[in-house]
């Protein structure tokens, strides 16, 4: 039998019900294993025992009597960038290291009636600004795989809790590719849906027009029932969907035969590593054997988009950390002299180099006299991708590709060329410009780390892409590897 | 020199919809200090605006009443700024496209009965920012963030305005407006309506603007009057003794009466404005337009035209009756009661404004209504009293003594118009004066017309101001040219 920590959501859903153990059992074991092995990874920020072991007990109350709520008193992780009432909520800065919400984002209220008990909240990037989780003022997650490697950013310490069994599913969020890449770096499974198909009220925002949640998790089945609860039009988000969310599980079991799935050439150009680019390869070559047929395709603006990415968001950025100004909340310097003094030396230490980096990229792009020749062209750029990729739709049902341009590197690797890292998100990037879906699962392993397949749908098509990581979970095991540090 | 006057002005109305425009806490004045503001208000972490539809009903029917074109899908935008009542950093607002594009309001010219139009370039809706307090916080500073999030529609004119008297007549039309469209109460003391005045001036005759100053925040037309008029002077004084003027930000001191620099061009803010990502372009059909066309309530234009032919007012008294939406609907609530405009008109703009104006009362709140000044007119009208009398039935209701029958009765008001008794009083009056009818009678016709007033006097005090005065004059000149 499998311990506790190696089920999944789906197994946890059923054997709740069996009443094989209850809420409180699986939540104890796993606050139990955080206590233990959170100092080896650094995955949490907070840990709410109290708040874990009410959720779970109240969890069990309800099954006994007979409620059916879908993840009811089934543990999972909240990023840190998601406001929880009461509890700690930092975005991973000095800036809100005393900052408790007094209310709950969405995703998390959603949660919360869903049945979920919250174990604690993940480390982070700083307010998601960072590709490797070493922005974090709560210093850098450990991969599970190699603890001397980066376990891939922003939402690092999610992907790491759920490959290193410190829960079974975390939620994440996605402005350049924060679920993908951590997820292919940590060898788990994450999905950014279309944007506005899942609310980002309570969500702090890092840059409004990209930011998407989604969850992160051991299995695409696993991801399609978490999805199936964080999604709906929130009449408080005005960007999020009007649109019926359907049952993302309904279609796991479709077959994938005349699938039509498109290979951008320009995600597989001598920027990938040749070895990432056969792993790849073989990982699309099963999804042949599953009927699927592979078709060349084009995304001629592809390379645009790390540069328009590095103008909107940072700009985006530079307004939305506004607020961060030590009058209402938050870290606030020690006995400013004047109104002056206070927001320069509040924003000056409470925000991280990275944060402050993008806020003055994004402050100038946005300055008179610059507007059009950055904001304005880069938003004329985005129109481009996304044109990209309408047109590859009318050809193709799905894109797949690597996620990231390599396995996890070693802390320190790209902290000094602030491009390298940049470059991390080549092929998350333009998704998000795009506003598309896409996901990141396991699809091989390079020198004992995990390599992740990145699938990109049209708009609305996470049935799609989930049917797809599905159909490829039951044909491969690439999903159910766990770091060789867990079997000791 | 001669010189020219150039005044463009950015005026700034609170509209009165129950939510904020971007939350849903409520809009109320004078609530204990942040008591109505949201995390929304508040700019937690997180929290996400969503556009009040109220808002953008009102500012559509504030471009229809300017005849202006309405844009069908206006955008927000972000304008980056620290300051420690603006909680986001920033202040939602409109700048590439706003909702309400070019219109004019017209206002009558001072003297004449010419009027003039005023183009506005745009007005855009945005969020009011909270308050700043700097008294009763020893040396520190309060926020007041209640304010922040009312829905403001802020009107930019083009340089049309010629003088303070036009800036005046502007804003009372924009006051008229938006208090006749019901958008907003027009508020000054509660800062609902305020502006600000760009002010330059030019040798007459030359097309060339002269550099502007901006006046900023003037909250009262007292003030916004008298600012305008010390920095006319103040830059006639620089440019007639050569100097040039600074283009930059003034604040009007109302205590010294001068206006001081805030800050020069150079020290302005880069805003930094961007399409807001948080709120998609607010899309208005053309049959929501046509549908608040439709329902658009009677304008003051209209209404002015209305008097006059409806009620056979003069210019100048439907001009007044108009100005403000309470003052035309008091006084037509008047008329519809007594069927009378003229006397309704003079009893509204003379006995009951001096009422009101003594105790600083608004119309609206008028210890009279309307029912009970009608009442009183009607008993003018059938002469059960006498104006003079009804002077002190007046005073009677404003102090709630009740309706004008009620006083009447109550306190023996009713006009003595029984001949017989008015002929006791006069022979009264004729016996007790017999000096007095001996230099009446001994006068020539035109003396005599003098001299029968104290005959009048006397006969009224006697009645105690009931006796008919037609009747007293007339039974008077007959027994006394007898």
């Amino acid at each position: 039998m499998k311990a506790l920590h190696e089920l999944t959501v789906a197994q946890i859903q059923q054997q709740l019900i069996e009443k094989k153990f209850s809420s409180r059992e699986i939540t104890e074991h796993y606050l139990n294993r955080i206590d233990t092995l959170n100092s080896d990874y650094n995955c949490y920020i907070t840990v709410d025992a109290n708040g874990a072991l009410t959720a779970a007990d109240k969890a069990d109350q309800a099954i006994a009597a007979g409620s059916r709520a879908p993840l009811l008193g089934v543990p999972i992780a909240h990023k840190d960038i998601f406001c929880t009432k009461g509890v700690a909520t930092t975005c991973g800065s000095r800036m809100l290291a005393n900052f408790v919400s007094p209310y709950d984002a969405t995703v998390v209220s959603k949660m919360k009636v869903a049945g979920t008990v919250m174990l604690g909240k993940t480390n982070m990037d700083e307010f998601a600004m960072g590709s490797s989780n070493e922005t974090s003022f709560f210093g850098p997650v450990k991969n599970p795989w190699d603890v001397e490697t980066v376990p891939g950013g922003s939402s690092g310490g999610s992907a790491a809790a759920v490959a290193a069994q410190l829960a079974p599913a975390a939620t994440g969020t996605d402005t350049g590719g924060s679920i993908r890449q951590p997820a292919a770096l940590c060898g788990i499974t994450g999905i950014k849906p279309t944007y506005g198909r899942v609310s980002r009220y309570g969500m702090i925002a890092f840059a409004s027009s990209l930011d998407q949640a989604g969850p992160m998790t051991k299995t695409a089945e696993d991801a399609a029932i978490l999805l199936n609860s964080m999604s709906g039009l929130d009449h408080k988000d005005s960007t999020s969907l009007d649109t019926t969310v359907p049952n993302f599980t309904a279609t796991l079991d479709d077959s994938l035969a005349g699938l039509k799935i498109g290979i951008p050439k320009e995600y597989f150009d001598q920027r990938l590593d040749t070895a990432m680019a056969d792993a790849v390869q073989v990982a699309l070559a099963e999804l042949e054997k599953l009927g699927a047929k592979l078709v060349d395709i084009e995304l001629p603006n592809s390379a645009l988009s790390v540069p328009a990415y590095y103008v909107i968001a940072p700009a985006e950025a530079s307004s939305n950390l506004s607020r961060f100004d030590g009058v209402r909340y938050g870290y606030r310097c020690e006995d400013p002299e004047d109104l002056e003094d206070l927001y320069t030396r509040t924003r000056s230490e409470g925000f991280g180099d990275e944060v402050k980096r993008r806020i003055l990229v994004g402050t100038y792009a946005l300055s008179a006299g610059y507007y059009d020749a950055y904001y304005r062209k880069a938003q004329q750029i985005r129109r481009l991708i996304k044109e990209d990729f309408v047109r590859a739709f009318e050809q193709v049902d799905i894109i797949a590709g690597p996620t990231a341009p390599s396995t996890a590197f070693k802390f320190g690797a790209k902290t000094a060329d602030p491009v390298a890292m940049y470059l991390e998100d080549i092929y998350t990037i333009a998704v998000n410009l795009a506003g598309l879906p896409a996901m990141s699962l396991p699809a091989g392993q390079l020198e004992n780390m995990p390599i992740g397949m990145q699938l990109v749908g049209n708009y609305f098509a996470e049935q799609k892409l989930l049917n797809v990581a599905h159909q490829f979970q039951l044909a491969t095991q690439w999903h159910t590897s766990t770091p060789t540090s867990l079997k000791g | 020199m001669q010189w020219e006057t150039v005044i463009g002005l950015e005026v700034h109305v609170q509209l009165s919809t129950q939510s904020k425009i971007f939350s849903s806490s409520p809009t109320a004045y004078g609530a204990d200090a942040n008591t109505q503001a949201d995390e929304v208000d508040l700019a937690f972490p997180g929290t996400l605006p969503v556009a009040n539809k109220q808002a953008f009903k009102s500012a559509v029917m504030f471009g229809l009443a300017i005849n202006a074109s309405i844009e069908h899908a206006s955008v927000f935008e972000r304008k980056n700024y620290f300051y420690p009542d603006l909680p986001k950093g920033y202040q939602t607002t409109q700048l590439e496209k706003p909702i309400v594009g070019k219109g004019y309001i017209t206002i009558p010219c001072s003297g004449s009965g010419d009027s003039k139009k005023i183009r506005i370039h745009h007005a855009h809706l945005e969020e009011d920012a909270g308050k700043s307090l700097h008294e009763d916080f020893l040396g520190m500073s309060g926020i007041d963030l209640n304010r922040a999030g009312t829905p403001l529609i802020e009107i930019v004119s083009e340089p049309d305005i010629r003088s303070a008297e036009e800036a005046i007549a502007f804003l009372k039309k924009v006051h008229a407006i938006v208090t006749y469209l019901d958008i907003s109460d027009g508020d000054m003391s509660q800062g609902s309506l305020r502006c600000d005045a760009n002010v330059s001036i030019r040798p007459m005759g030359e097309e060339k603007l002269g550099t502007r100053t901006e006046i900023k925040n003037l909250n009262s037309f007292r003030f916004i009057e008298k600012a305008i008029h010390v920095e006319v002077e103040r830059q006639k004084d620089i440019l007639e003794f050569g100097g040039s003027i600074r283009q930059e930000t003034r604040l009007y001191d109302s205590e010294k009466n001068e206006t001081r620099s805030m800050r020069s061009k150079e020290e302005a803010n880069d805003y930094r404005y961007f399409p807001c990502p948080d709120l998609l372009p607010v899309i208005i059909d053309q049959k929501t337009i046509d549908d608040l066309k439709q329902a658009m309530p009677e304008l003051p234009e209209q209404r002015f035209e209305r008097f006059q032919s409806e009620f056979d007012l003069s210019a100048y008294d439907a001009s007044i009756l108009t100005e403000l939406r309470q003052t035309a609907d008091y006084f037509e609530s008047v008329v519809n009661a007594c069927q009378d405009a003229k006397l309704s008109a003079n009893w509204v703009m003379g006995e009951l404004s001096a009422f009101l104006n003594k105790h600083d009362v608004l119309i609206e709140n008028s210890p009279i209504k309307p029912e009970q000044l009608a009442g009183l007119i009607t008993r003018i009208k059938d002469q059960t009293i006498s104006g003079k009398i009804a002077k002190q039935v007046f005073e009677m209701m404003a102090n709630g003594k009740g309706t004008a029958d009620e006083i009447i009765e109550a306190q023996g008001l009713k006009q003595v118009s029984d001949s017989g008794a008015i002929e006791t009083m006069v022979d009264g009056v004729i016996q007790n004066n017999a000096d007095q009818v001996a230099q009446y009678l001994a006068a020539d016709a035109d003396k005599r017309k003098k001299l029968i007033g104290f005959f009048v006097g006397q006969v009224m005090k006697v009645s105690k101001g009931q006796a008919n005065p037609g009747q007293v004059n007339q039974i008077l000149a007959k027994k006394l040219n007898n």
